[in-house]
């Protein structure tokens, strides 16, 4: 539909006709057999550059031993998985959906010329560009812009927070950021909120201003529906209580009512290790294990594992030697975690960081970030990932 | 032109060169001739003083230990500390800069002058963890904002901020780094298409030995510098970096490039080559005379026509300074204003990257414009904020260190003061509701907007009302 004609659908809406654009009913749009066909993605995000090598620890190789004196992990704290690689104790908690086959750990993700400043390499792994490239949108904000049958509302992707992450954003079409679905419901039903979109009718075909009312209107039928849908489900499942559990306990809550969501997004900060890294990395590390412990688990109590694909990336990793201040330098490639039921290839997808073989002192990448998102778009979001990515990436064979 | 229609020019000029303008003035300036007003936009008085919240002497003390604390090997716990709360304090003189010109923004008698400002800062966007060599590059813009592009690049490219941002600063003969001449041409000057990529390699050779020294001050380091002949544009000579720039303005895609840029900033999201065409055309002729082509841009008929007015979404920054200078409001925690900015998506000295802000619509999405529509009764009433910040990824560190998974606080109270009185005693004592909408708002007031205040009885109600409107977040 053009936006013209979606605007004036949209102002008939609210008048009352019977001329009703599909977002505004959401339950009538909502056929409960096309519920069993959803596939969520569920984005976590690891800011400031997660030490990878003290997340997976190669406890077969001696150079990480030599090149971390102060920060090694010993050998009998590792969790070991296979005779080279374990995990950080701080992630007990992943063993359990380890040994489940719901967990595929990818060694050694990255990209060409790779840039160690926080933002920027952010900002790559989010637009998904290349090193020498500025995008404006985001790769999931692209994936919405495509024709997928169902990336028209903004609850296709929703960020658990209160602002929306560069990778969220596509050319037309934006995801949404909530933090608490009941306290957007009630901005939006503000009486005055209310009365401006009510009275919508006028201006609706000049370009800004009505790409202004779209984005009110838009919002305002996503936090009802996103509310009413999720107020019916009761959840039970008990989660740890920090700020990341809490943003897990909302998407799981949001997956099990039923919400015609794909994509989620949630964050943990304060991984940015150059001092004292071994308590604070640590700490981090728990929350972390904690909080995707319970999630998972309550999603496969649910039924609802299956359907759902969890990521977990950093911007990059840390610098193979420590530093003098027992904590670690920005670095360059890093391992990336998957979680769900129905991985193809469960356990470390491939050969642990090659110590010996480094750029000047850095890990080489063996798997491009990008070839992780394609795989992701064209076997679990069915969208060709050319389209999302600007030219075509290999697939992997992870799922 | 009639008076009406002045009324209607004028105060569409202010808001495009400056951040709105007060109720009397705006009578006073409809008597005149447009020519006039724009003149006065023109012409700056004091010459726009310099930022200064961190001093040379201040900077060079600081300068002097951290060079005694990097010669060695192992630091005591009190070295430690010192070079921590260096660190420390330059975070603090970062936020103090911010707000400074924010500050600057919201009570200047400049406006187009700052207005320009913020423009060459999202051009030459930059970032800079050292507050010195930000206020430095700040003021290099400020101060050739309305002057000589020639003159606003030369020293633009020879700032420590740029020359540390874009990796100048590790440019060498035999080892050359091609950021700083890659960004140059593709976002500063010629944009996409207008250069090969032999261009670059040759570019960034003779820019070999542009470096700064310890005292933040531009330094050509001659052994650095690669002296061998290089061939650029199709041309060879043994070029240095200034010979590269003067190639690169007599090349007119540079004037076409930035004063497209200047377009879509001052006039319409979809640029009208023609008129692109027309401005470049004065810009290159009048040897890139900054003030000159805004003062063709501004007395240009279309600037005023119907498809330029009232439909450009002001930037977060344009935003805050308009509500903060149309109703005269005073900050006690001051703080906020970087809250807000960096929850509305433009943090001022921290560009997204080197391509600045993309503007236009993706100001705007639904969490976004929610807070915008919330902002004005925030302010005006004093209200809390809910809301909390993202970390920025450069804040990382200091999270870390912290202990604290999020640095800002949940709730935030505004504590802002709008100056009601001052306000309201701008206008005549019989104003109707709908002309005080008309006046605060851009597009024009159509039933919509006459039904939803119509029922106010006080001017104030009226003028809350009014700024947590859609329209207002137009101009």
């Amino acid at each position: 539909m053009e936006r013209r004609d979606f605007l004036k659908n949209a102002a008939f809406a609210a008048a009352g006709t019977l001329v009703v654009p599909a977002f505004m009913k959401p339950f009538e749009a909502l056929a409960l057999d096309e519920l069993s066909l959803y596939k969520n993605l569920v984005v976590v995000q690891l800011s400031g550059g997660n030490d990878g090598l003290n997340t997976v620890i190669p406890f077969g190789n001696d150079i990480y031993y030599q090149m971390r004196k102060g920060i090694a992990i010993k050998p009998d704290e590792v969790i070991k998985l296979n005779d080279m690689q374990g995990l950080n104790p701080n992630l007990n908690c992943l063993k359990e959906l380890y040994d489940q086959g719901w967990m595929t750990i990818i060694n050694d993700v990255g990209y060409p010329n790779p840039d160690r400043s926080h933002f920027r390499s952010m900002d790559i792994w989010q637009t998904a560009s290349d090193a020498n490239q500025y995008l404006s949108t985001g790769w999931i904000g692209r994936y919405l812009d495509s024709n997928c049958e169902t990336c028209k509302f903004p609850y296709t992707a929703i960020e658990v927070d209160d602002s929306l992450s560069l990778a969220m954003k596509g050319m037309s079409k934006k995801g949404i950021a909530l933090k608490d679905p009941a306290a957007l419901f009630r901005n939006t039903n503000e009486p005055f909120f209310r009365d401006m979109i009510n009275r919508d009718k006028d201006h609706l075909d000049e370009d800004n201003l009505g790409y202004l009312y779209k984005t009110m209107i838009e919002t305002s039928s996503s936090a009802n529906y996103i509310q009413n849908t999720s107020r019916i489900y009761q959840p039970n499942y008990t989660y740890p209580n920090t700020a990341f559990s809490n943003q897990l306990k909302t998407v799981s809550r949001f997956i099990c009512s039923g919400l015609k969501t794909r994509v989620y997004y949630v964050s943990l900060s304060g991984f940015d290790t150059h001092v004292n890294q071994l308590n604070q990395q640590g700490r981090l590390l728990q929350q972390y294990a904690e909080g995707m412990n319970a999630f998972v688990k309550d999603l496969h109590q649910n039924n609802k594992l299956e359907d759902t694909l969890v990521i977990t990336f950093s911007e990059f990793g840390r610098r193979v030697a420590q530093n003098a201040s027992n904590g670690t330098d920005h670095g360059t490639a890093n391992n990336m975690f998957l979680f769900g039921g129905r991985l193809k290839k469960q356990g470390i997808y491939n050969g642990a960081p090659d110590l010996g073989n480094l750029d000047n002192g850095d890990l080489k990448y063996q798997v491009d970030f990008r070839e992780v998102y394609g795989t992701i778009l064209d076997k679990w979001l069915d969208v060709n990932n050319s389209q999302v990515l600007n030219k075509r990436f290999n697939t992997l064979g992870f799922i | 032109m009639d008076r009406k229609d002045n009324f209607t020019n004028i105060k569409h000029l202010y808001n495009r060169a400056g951040f709105g303008i007060a109720y009397p003035d705006l009578l006073q300036l409809s008597k005149r001739k447009i020519s006039k007003a724009i003149k006065g936009l023109l012409t700056v008085s004091n010459q726009g003083t310099e930022l200064t919240v961190i001093t040379p002497d201040e900077f060079k003390q600081q300068q002097l230990i951290l060079s005694g604390l990097n010669g060695k090997k192992e630091l005591s716990p009190d070295e430690k500390q010192q070079r921590e709360d260096i660190t420390k304090a330059r975070n603090e003189k970062s936020r103090e800069l911010n707000l400074s010109w924010i500050q600057r923004m919201i009570t200047t008698e400049n406006p187009l002058l700052e207005k320009m400002t913020l423009f060459w800062h999202g051009h030459f966007a930059c970032r800079s963890n050292n507050p010195f060599y930000a206020q430095q590059l700040n003021n290099i813009q400020r101060n050739n904002a309305l002057g000589n592009f020639k003159t606003l690049l030369l020293e633009v490219s020879r700032s420590p901020a740029m020359l540390d941002y874009l990796n100048n600063q590790q440019n060498r003969k035999g080892h050359p780094n091609e950021n700083f001449s890659r960004e140059l041409m593709e976002l500063f000057t010629l944009g996409r298409g207008n250069y090969t990529e032999n261009d670059i390699k040759e570019a960034a050779r003779s820019f070999t030995g542009w470096a700064y020294n310890k005292s933040g001050d531009f330094e050509f380091n001659q052994r650095a510098h690669d002296e061998k002949e290089k061939t650029f544009f199709g041309q060879t000579g043994t070029f240095d970096g200034e010979a590269i720039i003067d190639r690169i303005l007599a090349r007119p895609e540079t004037a076409t490039f930035i004063c497209r840029k200047l377009y879509i900033f001052f006039v319409n999201d979809t640029p009208d080559e023609n008129h692109v065409k027309e401005l470049a055309g004065h810009f290159y002729e009048q040897k890139y005379d900054i003030s000159a082509l805004m003062n063709s841009l501004f007395s240009a008929e279309w600037f005023y026509s119907k498809t330029n007015t009232g439909n450009k979404i002001k930037s977060p920054v344009e935003f805050l300074v308009n509500l903060s200078r149309e109703f005269y409001v005073t900050y006690s925690k001051p703080q906020i204003l970087i809250q807000l900015q960096s929850s509305l998506g433009q943090y001022l000295f921290n560009p997204p990257n080197v391509a600045g802000w993309p503007g236009g619509k993706t100001w705007i999405d639904s969490s976004s414009l929610m807070l915008r529509l919330k902002i004005p009764s925030l302010v005006l009433n004093d209200g809390i904020l809910d809301f909390d910040g993202k970390a920025d990824p450069e804040d990382e560190a200091v999270i870390a260190l912290n202990k604290k998974q999020k640095p800002r606080p949940v709730r935030s109270y505004i504590n802002a003061k709008a100056d009601w009185s001052k306000f309201l005693a701008c206008f005549p004592k019989d104003m109707k509701q709908t002309e005080l909408a008309a006046f605060l708002l851009e597009p024009p007031v159509d039933k919509k907007i006459s039904d939803v205040i119509a029922s106010n009885i006080k001017l104030k109600n009226t003028a809350i009302a009014v700024t947590s409107m859609p329209e207002y977040q137009l101009c």
